[in-house]
């Protein structure tokens, strides 16, 4: 049984990204006031098909939990510099996180 | 049998280009010999560490007098060739300022994997080369990606900063293998080398023969764009890297280098980066096609490189001796 009182609601923010991105991106989410992320290497197609290198490996997705605010400056940021010339792709989910607190 | 055929049919017989051979054939037989990825970049970090130890060891061996020249040329070469390919590339080809800058950084800088190629044809045949050689193919990497990216932003400006932008040429994983092996190998010398020598250097040419074979099947898969790219590049992708071989043969010579040297940095001079400068390029100049740069060099000239040019570099070392 859910817990409700346990869960606070907070952005999950979902960036698929080539991966000579993975350094940049990463110093981005940490400058907007994210605390932590997951990051897992990622295969797939999408409208731009080429990669810079085959061997730094082709996708990263990188996931945060944040706070609305934070999630808000994360998607700012990837519109302004990255979407125009680089292979991203960002989508916000509205999640609710067990010791969210850890997050916000 | 003329000498030319000879040197082409001994380089053919490589095991290493065999290998390259078979993954371009299983790529269009739709047969997969595709390496994991994973397994693919761990075969390139060893390849790097090794060239670099190799070259590392060599330079405690070899009095600083004679490095001074090569080293000299090898800089003169980094820094010319971009600056020359940049102006073709823009005033005769007519390509975009981030495009000819991006291929301008990939036929400046030079390819490892070439040079490692030319390094076994060289050793095959019996010619010695002076071992110190790739210490000077990771110092012909840099220049050509900075200077490139510096004329692309003198008249186009960039979103990054300069030093971030130098920070990711100098951090990129190829530039740190190569040079942080070759920093470890001047710190252990021939002494220690001995302790690594069973992995580092006798299974050298067995693990780049399974890269190259994994690099054939990528470069194959390129071959399908190169439709695309159009007759001015592809006639920039042969020529250029002729070109540059003969500045490198003779640059070489003049230098001192033995016919194996000589032969050596007009490789280094003909090869196209396809390691290095993609993601360097990819960071710094963003608006410049990859479709472009990395068919040029990976489609064409890597594989033009590594079947005619090597041993063509060969007989012209030999010509420039004689």
């Amino acid at each position: 049984m859910t817990d409700e009182a346990a869960t606070v609601p907070l952005h999950l923010v979902t960036i698929v990204a080539e991966s000579v991105l993975e350094a940049r991106l990463l110093e981005l989410l940490g400058a907007s006031g994210a605390r932590g992320w997951t990051v897992s290497e990622a295969r797939g197609r999408g409208s731009r098909g080429v990669r810079a290198s085959e061997w730094e490996g082709r996708n990263v997705r990188i996931e945060t939990l944040v706070t609305p605010a934070v999630s808000e400056r994360v998607v700012a940021a990837l519109a302004r510099d990255y979407f125009p010339h680089y292979a991203v792709i960002a989508f916000v989910d509205e999640v609710r996180v067990v010791r969210g607190e850890k997050y916000a | 049998m003329s000498e030319a055929l000879i040197q082409l049919a001994g380089n053919l017989s490589h095991p290493a280009i065999l290998g390259f051979g078979l993954g371009v054939l299983a790529f269009f037989l739709r047969g997969d010999v595709r390496l994991p990825e994973s397994v693919h970049a761990a075969l390139a970090s060893y390849l790097l560490l090794a060239i670099g130890l190799k070259g590392g060891v060599a330079l405690t061996s070899t009095p600083g007098g004679e490095l001074a020249l090569p080293i000299l040329v090898t800089l003169a070469l980094g820094c010319a060739t971009p600056v020359w390919c940049y102006a073709a590339l823009r005033r005769m080809l007519g390509f975009s300022v981030p495009d000819a800058a991006a291929l301008a950084a990939h036929y400046g800088s030079a390819s490892i994997v070439t040079f490692t190629a030319s390094v076994a044809y060289l050793e095959a045949l019996g010619v010695p080369h002076e071992s110190f050689m790739s210490a000077l193919v990771a110092i012909l990497e840099v220049p050509a990606i900075l200077i490139a990216i510096l004329l692309a932003r003198r008249s186009h400006g960039s979103t990054a900063p300069l030093s971030l932008v130098l920070r990711e040429v100098l951090t990129g994983r190829s530039i740190l293998l190569l040079a942080g092996g070759m920093l470890m190998g001047l710190l252990t010398g021939a002494e220690g080398m001995r302790k690594v020598e069973p992995f580092f250097v006798a299974p050298f040419a067995g693990a780049l023969t399974l890269f190259l074979m994994d690099m054939g099947a990528i470069a194959a898969s390129r071959m399908r764009d190169l439709g695309q790219v159009g007759g001015r590049l592809i006639a920039f992708a042969i020529l250029a890297p002729l070109a540059h071989a003969v500045v490198g043969a003779w640059l070489g010579k003049a230098a001192g280098l033995s016919v194996g040297g000589t032969a050596l940095l007009a490789t280094m001079a003909a090869s196209a980066s396809y390691i290095a400068a993609p993601v360097a390029v990819r960071l710094a100049l963003p608006t410049a096609n990859p479709a472009l740069y990395l068919t040029a060099a990976l489609a064409l000239t890597f594989p033009l490189n590594l079947v005619i040019g090597i041993p063509f570099h060969a007989m012209l070392a030999h010509a420039f001796h004689d």
